[in-house]
This record gives structure tokens, sequence and C-alpha cells, in this order.
């Protein structure tokens, strides 16, 4: 056990002094109570350096106590939950927390890379741009691996994440972004109106500032109003209090929130996701979101020890601990001089009180000197002693004298910046206020949002209880609700007097703006020098308000050094764009569920229960699992598998779930016009009981999708399409009904998922169909030839409807069921089937006899082929108009030189073929210009016994019998093959009848 | 961004897909190839108010016609497709 706690408070704080809880830092044991932060209780035990900067590896400690921390990072966790860059006052401490710092090497007190800082002048502004420019390769090989080690951040866990994060929506009236006095008073004025109010909180306790500041409100301890203000809206069931919730964005009619709802835990509760991110739909939004201090620059201001003066009254008044032994505050406001008294009453010895301002009021004069501290007015900090921690400072006094005050603790205060971040996601630029010293929010805000409090410019308690008050009264009445303004509650003088130092002159040492980024007031002044005058282009160059932070702490400095080097006032040197999110975000909670399997959603057909006990591969056909194929024991690989599905098909029987397909129901007196239109073929003469095979083109030309319509009556007609196509077909049958032809009398609907769909293929089929059709249904080929359709019953009075098609050129039906009985129907084929020797085939089977037959699929409708490509254009009508007609006709697309389908066998029969490979001619050098086409679909063919394939080459039917090269750069293949007809089976459909 | 359909009500954008612009008309079957290729690849990118189509992919399946300003997002009003085709394109009272 190491130190204990022994810069704890005897009292006072918020933490559960009952709950001790046990951490390590760097390997070190430590101990701090529940309600501790990780950097509060490293501050109870005297643990001051927790980091190394990025780029020069300064020794760094805590600066803040919140969100805005750009020194306190550290890696927390161990294993596959590691989490770098953690910001320690942002950890809630829980037991066996284990945290590393970071940055150094080969350790925290002791690190070589601190020679960073000797090559300071070469990793000044703009160091990315101009140091490493030559020669190239260098860049990739040797700079970015060293600046990589020498500047990196943390180390990410390499390995999957453990843990859950969801996404929830929620909508309400009025959502009011922070629970300060502000917020609190918002959230009241409008759950009081009846409005449903969401309250988040990026703290795990509500009250603010009033957590961390000794504030009386109607003379009480301002803690008892906080907690009476949360048991009435906790009391209130439609106010929703979202605590560890960052607001990260303002997005088009939604505002986007992470829930922390197990960062303060070792591992996640049972069923408990790590992080929820929200989505908030709200009618109305009050912005209190508070403000943020401003470090003062001056030299070595980036000291472990060196502490803005509200997180040091945050460490003394919320958690009971005192960040230091002696300590001096150097601020140039009201606010932080108050700092003074909370040290004193905390114990902590104040050694002095140097205030910028050379008249600082009677009230600070008469603290200081109640706390005994020395009062510098109009005096400066021009020197830090103490590398891994503070020693001392030089106080350089208004008369220019210079005093050396011994003390391990110091506070600064520039003021405060309205935390405006959120105001300005829209687009709108926040606007300096000179007599607040303040970038305040912008005129247009984001539709709905009104800002209130601290993040407005409103600063004091008064003024902010009486701005949420308005703020969450006026949004509640906005959204619909009779409102009235809650009675005030009485608060104390106080004074927010600030007068600006943006920064101390004299001094020495590097002075930091942005700390997280190591950016400097010297480089700043570089920028401006070479010529950047825009603040957008000078955050880019010297990389200031770039880093995860953001430049929380670092903004208004870095603009207000700018504006006094340019000679501009702050006014016109403008603030750069605030953008989501606020703050970091874990991609974890951007993704949710959607990882790994659970990407996409995942449709199983109705027979995926009885292929997987078939032992059946699946294979994903868009969202769908499909079986691929059914090894037996005994087969080699998949190609054996699917040799023997498709030769058992060829020869006896086998079923196939088509289900995926996609299945449109068409219905009204304009059914065949509809189609007439969106196909190339003709309808209307179909008769009712036939069906046809059907293509339909792009408004382009190209080929969209092609499948089997039948007409189940006059005026009723089921469209199939490809799998993929589904969702498409279906939105264009209603774009064209809907939008281009509203006149017809026509309706669409997908009914894919409705009916379980079953192809029953082979020369055996029929006598399966007669074991499964009910009694009274004639299969014969004289009652139900080829391309027939009928509405029947099967398997004793199941609802069905039969089709005869053909994908594999063998007899072969479809026979549609409800979905349920899909599984059953399945179960029964096989039944029926066994004695004809019946399998189950998947789809690769499917494709081998489709490629034997020369169908076209997906690999040939690519968005890039033609009716006439696919050997089809025969089907277009000339007698009537369709879609996609007029462009089919461009020249381009009825070029007699494009690249028609054909079939292609190897010269040497051995020889395997793959698809992707390029036609050239034999004799031509193997370039690009002498591409003729290229393959789309291969198989092993039973029938055959050797590969075939089918693809695209220039005048295809020309060259029949002519020998090309198919070469595949890719995988090497080179191999000779000769153009013949794409049919390779049965061309004369003697099969296919019976 | 969300959109008020008129057959669902108020519904998040990722439920609808976006078509472009509303204001094409489709030419006739015999119009030159120049107006084809306008109607088919050529579209206007404006700044500002635009007449466009959205489907209700997730919703009702309803094709809609949109006006919205494509700077803030802010949408002026949605109306059925069908509705605005059968008025001849223009305005639904
Ligand atoms: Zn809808």
């Amino acid at each position: 056990m190491g130190a204990n706690q022994l810069f704890r408070l005897g009292t006072g704080g918020s933490v559960d002094r009952g709950a001790l809880l046990h951490f390590t830092f760097d390997g070190r044991g430590y101990t701090g109570y529940r309600g501790d932060t990780l950097a509060s209780a490293l501050l109870a035990n005297g643990v001051r350096l927790v980091g190394r900067s990025f780029k020069y590896h300064r020794p760094r400690g805590i600066l803040s106590a919140g969100p805005e921390e750009p020194n306190a990072l550290v890696e927390l966790r161990g294993g596959a939950r590691r989490e770098p860059n953690t910001r320690a006052t942002m950890a809630e401490l829980f037991e066996g927390m284990a945290a590393v710092s970071q940055n150094r090497w080969p350790s925290l007190g002791f690190d070589l890379m601190g020679v960073n800082q000797l090559f300071a002048p070469i990793l000044a502004a703009g160091f990315y741009y101009k140091t490493f420019m030559w020669p190239a390769a260098f860049w990739e090989k040797v700079y970015e691996p060293l600046i990589r080690r020498a500047a990196g951040l943390g180390r990410a866990a390499g390995v999957h994440d453990p843990d859950h994060y969801e996404k929830c929506t929620t909508h309400c009236d009025v959502l009011v972004v922070g629970a300060g006095p502000t917020g609190l008073m918002a959230a009241l004025a409008a759950v009081r109106s009846g409005a449903r109010v969401v309250l988040c909180e990026e703290d795990a306790l509500l009250g603010g500032r009033l957590l961390s500041d000794r504030r009386m409100i109607d003379g009480r301890p301002a803690l008892d109003w906080v907690r009476e203000a949360v048991a009435e809206l906790e009391a209130t069931p439609d106010c929703r209090i979202l605590p560890r919730t960052s607001v990260f964005g303002v997005f088009d009619g939604a505002y986007g929130a992470v829930e922390r709802v197990a960062d303060h835990l070792a591992v996640p509760d049972p069923f408990q996701p790590r992080q929820r991110l929200w989505r908030i739909v709200a009618k109305r939004q009050v912005l209190a979101a508070g403000s943020i201090e401003r470090p003062l620059v001056f030299g070595d201001n980036d000291r472990p020890g060196v502490m803005l003066a509200g997180a040091v009254r945050s460490y003394i008044n919320r958690y009971g601990v005192a960040p230091g032994r002696r300590a001096v505050v150097f601020a140039n406001n009201d606010d932080a001089t108050g700092t003074v008294a909370d040290l004193h009453a905390a114990g902590v010895a104040v050694v002095a009180l140097v205030d910028a301002r050379a008249e600082p009021s009677e009230a600070v004069r008469r603290m200081a000197e109640a706390a005994g501290a020395a009062l510098f007015a109009g005096g400066a900090v021009t020197r830090v002693q103490g590398r891994l921690g503070l020693r001392g400072v030089e106080v350089t006094d208004a008369a220019g004298r210079r005093h050396a005050l011994d003390c391990d603790l110091l506070a600064v205060s520039g003021g405060w910046s309205p935390t405006v971040h959120l105001t300005s996601h829209h687009g709108g630029k926040p606007v300096w206020d000179e007599a607040r010293a303040a970038f305040l929010p912008p005129e247009r805000l984001p539709p709905g949002m009104g800002v209130a409090g601290a993040a407005a410019g409103a600063f004091s308690l008064a003024e902010c209880l009486a701005a949420g008050a308005r703020a969450g009264a006026e949004a509640a009445g906005d959204a619909g609700f009779q409102t009235s303004l809650p009675a005030l509650p009485a608060t104390e003088e106080e004074s927010t007097a600030v007068r600006p130092l943006w920064r101390v002159r004299g001094g020495r040492g590097k002075a930091f703006v942005d700390y997280q980024n190591d950016v400097g007031d010297a480089d700043v002044a570089l920028a401006q020098r070479e010529g950047f005058r825009s603040i957008e282009h000078l955050k880019r160059y010297t990389t200031l308000g770039m880093a995860t932070d953001q430049g929380k702490t670092s903004n208004v400095n870095g603009v207000a050094l700018m504006a006094e080097l340019s000679g501009q006032d702050i006014a016109r040197t403008g603030t750069t764009t605030f953008r989501p999110p606020f703050t970091p975000v874990a991609l974890g909670a951007l993704a949710g569920h959607h990882r790994g399997r659970d990407f996409k959603p995942t449709r199983l057909t109705p027979t995926h229960d009885w292929a997987k006990e078939q032992g059946a591969v699946f294979v994903e056909t868009g969202y769908w699992l499909r079986a691929q194929y059914f090894p037996r024991a005994g087969e080699a690989d998949w190609l054996e598998t699917v040799t023997r599905e498709a030769r058992t098909v060829r020869e006896a029987v086998g079923i196939c779930d088509v289900t995926t397909l996609g299945k449109i129901d068409i219905q009204g007196p304009d059914a065949a016009t509809l189609l007439e239109r969106v196909y190339i073929n003709s309808w209307k003469n179909l008769p009712v009981g036939r069906a046809r095979y059907g293509v339909m083109l792009r408004e382009d030309g190209m080929v969209m999708d092609d499948g089997t319509t039948a007409r189940l009556a006059e005026d009723r007609f089921v469209m199939t399409t490809t799998t993929v196509n589904a969702a498409k077909v279906a939105q264009h049958l209603e774009f064209c009904q809907q939008w281009l032809w509203p006149e017809l009398d026509v309706q669409t609907v997908s009914v894919t998922e409705q009916w379980a769909q079953l192809a029953v293929a082979g020369p055996q089929s029929r006598a399966v169909m007669e074991k499964i059709v009910d009694a009274g249904f004639d299969v014969s080929d004289a009652a139900f030839p080829y391309m027939s359709c009928a509405e029947l019953t099967v398997c004793g009075g199941v609802p069905g409807r039969l089709f005869r098609l053909s994908f594999s050129g063998e007899r072969a039906y479809e026979i549609a069921v409800p979905a349920r009985y899909g599984d059953a129907l399945a179960r029964r084929l096989m039944q029926a089937g066994a004695p004809f020797g019946i399998i189950p085939y998947g789809t690769e089977a499917l494709g081998v006899l489709r490629v034997e037959k020369g169908h076209a699929a997906g690999n040939e409708l690519n968005g890039q082929t033609t009716a006439g490509d696919l050997g089809l254009g025969r089907m277009m009508s000339k007698k009537k108009d369709f879609f996609g007609r007029a462009m089919a006709q461009r020249p381009g697309l009825v070029d007699p030189a494009r690249p028609v389908l054909m079939g292609f066998r190897p010269v040497d029969r051995a020889a395997r073929l793959r698809a992707g490979a390029h036609f050239l001619p034999l004799a031509a050098e193997k370039t690009a210009a002498h591409d003729q086409g290229y393959m789309t679909s291969v198989a092993f063919s039973p029938t055959l016994g050797h590969w075939i394939g089918l693809g695209l080459i220039a005048h295809g039917p020309q060259r029949l019998g002519e020998v090309v090269r198919a070469w595949d750069p890719v995988r090497g293949g080179d191999i000779e093959v000769e153009i013949v007809s794409p049919v390779f089976v049965d061309p004369e459909g003697v099969r296919l009848h019976g | 961004m969300r959109i008020n359909c008129p057959h669902c009500g108020v519904r998040g954008a990722e439920e609808f897909a976006y078509h472009g612009d509303a204001t094409l008309r489709r030419p006739a079957a015999d119009a030159a190839p120049e107006a084809w290729a306008d109607y088919v690849y050529l579209r206007d990118n404006p700044a500002g108010r635009q007449r466009e189509l959205w489907y209700h992919a997730a919703g009702c399946h309803a094709w809609l016609v949109m006006e919205r300003d494509t700077r803030t997002h802010e949408i002026f009003s949605v109306t059925p497709a069908r509705d605005v085709a059968l008025a001849g394109g223009g305005d639904v009272a």
C-alpha cells in the first residue's frame, strides 16, 4: 500500500468516506473513496505527476476537475477493456481500478523522450508541413514511425471490445442540457407546466458548480436546494434525468448524447451496456452547459501543481482534497479570487494572491487579508520552479520587483468561457463580448434552442437561476404548455468582474496555450509571422485546439493572442468553428449492436432449420442466409458435393429453397398495363394460368432485373424478381404507379416473406408433385404444361401456388405455400421423393445448372449490360413503349461491337476456368487496349465433365469456334478457351418439356 | 432530419430514400435523344429551396414530393407524389 491519502482533508466534500476503494496507478497501490474521480484520488495521495505531453513529453499534472482536462490523460483498465486517453478528471473511481500513465518511456519520472524538448525548434508550428518534406519516401518509413513513437497517444486494446453498446431514441417537449443551477431551474420551470422533459448532465451528480463552490441559496447551503430540486424532478414521471450523459452534437432534428452507463464500474452489470447512445428528439431545447475556466499564459504554466482556480475549489469542496499545502492564487477576476477563502478555510496556507488587475476591489483586498495572503495587485507570475512538481514561483509586482515564493500549488484563472460549442453546430459563429471577455452564442442558433446562464455569459448565481427559470418556462410555452415563472430563490451578492490578461510578458520558459497539443504562445507568434491570418488556418497550422479536448481551455487564449499579434480586435479575429462531437465519443457507442454478425440483419428462409439438419453450408445473399450446398460424409470438397447435387437434379430430382426471390403481388384492372410498361416484352396477351419470363430496364437502358411473372387472374399477377433486387424492383413499381402513371388503377405489394417457395427439379419431379398436390389437381403435361401456374391446395388442404418453371433446364416446378408451412413442405417433399432418390440442393448447384443452360444471373445482370448484350434483344417489343426503351436505343447501346453473352470452354478440357478473366486475341499483346470482354460466370459441368464459362465478348455470335485467351492477371491464369453457344446442355429444350 | 410523412407522421430521415429533383418531367416516348439524356443524367444542385422526391422505404412505401432548403434542411411541405402527379406536377391545394 502506498501513500495513505495524506492530502485528504479531515472533513468536507461529498465523497463517501465509509466506502474505501483500492486502485493502482502505474502499478502502485492507492486508496480513495466512492465519489472520487481518479484525479481527486491521485491528488488525495499526493500524486501530482500523471502524464507526459504529446510532443515534448513535458511532465504534466492535473489542470482541471472536469471534461475540459487536457493533461491528465491515462490508460484505464487492461486487456480487452483497455481504454487510452481517458481523462482522469472524468473517470469515477471504482474498486480495483487500474490506471497507467501515457507517453512516457521508460517511466513517468524519467522519460527519455523528454529530449524532444531539445528539438523544440523543429517541432514548432507547422512541423508536420515543413520539416520532413524531402525525400518523400522517408516520411512513411522513417519520420512518421519516429514521430509516432516519440509523440504518441495511448495504446488501443487491439482486441475485440467485450462490452455491449446500445442505441436509444427518446422524444420530449423540452431537452435541458446541463444540470447546474441554470439547468435545474429550467427543468423545474418546464416540468411544472406539464411538459415532458429530458435533463442531461455530463457529471455523475447534478448541481454543476454548486457541487464545487460554497454557496448559499435561500439562506441555506446550496446543495440543500439542489437536493430538493432533484427530488422534485425525480418525482415527476414525465421528467427523465440522464446523469453521466454528454450531449455531444446538435444534428438536424435530433440531439446526440452518450450515456456512460457503466464507465464507473469495473465491468457492466449483467445485461447492461457499457454505454448508450441517445438520439433525443425535443420540440425545444435549453442549453445550460455552463462555462469553462481559462488558464493564464505564462512561462512553464504547464508544471504539475499549476491548476485552474475553479478546479482547486472543486477538489477542496467536492472531494475533500487539498491539491497542495502552500498555495499561490494568480487571477484576473473576482470569481477566482474567492479561491483564497476556500483554500484558507481548508487549512491550506495561502502565500499570495497575485491579482493581475492594478486595482482589485475592496472585497478582494479584505479576502486576501483575512487569509493572511500577500496581495500583489497588478502583479504576475513570471517564473515557475520545479520540473516534475511545482516548488515555487517568482512574482513580478506592479513596480517590477521580483519576489520568490515557496509554494506547491498555483491556482490560476483567466476568466470563464461560456460553453457555446453546441450553439454553433448548425454553423452559427459565436460573438465576442468585450465586457464579459467571452464568446457568446451566435444570433442564429439551431432551431428550437435557447441558451441560458453561464453558457450565455450570465455568470452570477442569481443571473443563472433567473435565466434558467425564464428559459425553461419559455421553452415549455413554445412547446404548447401553459407556463408561469417559478419563484426565484434568494442568493448572496457576488461579483464576476474580469479584466482580460491574454499573456504574461517578460516571463521565462515555454508558455503553453494548448496543453494537449503542446502549442505555445511562440508557435502562435511564428504562425503569425509566417503569414497565417485566418484563425481557421492558424488552428490547422499550429494544431491549436485540434487535440481530443478540442481546445476547450485553449481556444479563446489562442484567438486573443492572434488578435494581439495581428493588431486586430478579437471580434474581428473570430473563433474557429465548433463541430460535433463536443466530447470524444467511443466508436463502440456509435456502432451499437451493429458489429460482427449483427452489422446487418440476417434473414432466414422458412426451411433454414431443416436445411441445418441436413448439414447445409450457408452463404450470405444480401441479408439472406441460403443453403449453399449439402455435404455428405466421404465427399472430399465442395466441388464433389455440388457436382453430385447438380447431377442428381439432371438424373433424378432435387429440391431447393427459392423463397428469397422477390415476390410482388400486382392487382387491379390496369395490372397488365403496368407490366406492359415496366417489362420490355408483351404481357397483355398472357392468358390466365400462364407465366412468362420478363426483363425490365432502368431508365438509362441497362437491364435492371429479370424474372418470371404469372397471371393468376385477369386483374392479378404475381411477379418474381432476383433475390438482390427484390426491394429495388418493388420500389420501382411503386415509383411507376404513384409518380409516373398515377392514372393506372393498380396496386403492388411485396409478399416475399409471406410465401415459402421451393423448386422441385429433375426428370422425376412430376412423380413427386403427384404425391404432393391434393386429389383432383392434374399435373399431367397435357393439363399443366411448361409455364403453367395455378392456385391449389397441397398436402391435404394447405393453400398453395404451383408454377411449372425451370431455371435448371429440367422438368421442374416451383411450389409456394404460406411461409409458416415452408419447413413442413420441405420435409413432405423429401418423404414423397425418397423413392425417386430426391436430394436437397443449394445455390452452388443451382448456379451450375443455370450456367449449363446459359441463363443470365447476378454476375451478368451487373448494371452494365443491355438486353442485347445478354442475348435478349429480340424480346424488346417494337409495338409498345416501355421503361428504358428510349435510352436503350442510344447508338452506344446498340453498337454491334458491344460484348455479348457467349459460352466458353477450355481447349485443354482439364483446365479450370476463372470468372473475371479477360478475353484477348491469341496473338495480341496482353494490354488493356486488346481487351475484348471478360468471363462472368464459371462452373464445373457434371454433364460435360469439364469446366464451362459464360462471358461477354465482342462480336461473339460471329466468332463461334474461335479460340481466344482468357487472361487473369490477378490470379495468374492464362488459358486458351473456345467461343461456343452459351447453352451447353439440351439446346432444343427437350428435357424442359418432359 | 425528420420528415412529416402524410401517412405515418413525423419520422427520422433514415427511414426514407432520396430520389432527387421532383420538377423533372419524363419526356414523351418519341422525344429527342437530347431531351432523354437531360432527363436521365442532368441535375441541378441548387443551394436553397428544392422540390424533391423521397420514398418512405421503411414506412408506408409512399413516394413523396417534398420542398426543402438544401442549406438548412428546413422542410416546407411534404405531399404524396401521386397527388402531385395527378394535379399535373404542380402544387396540391
Ligand atoms: Zn409513410
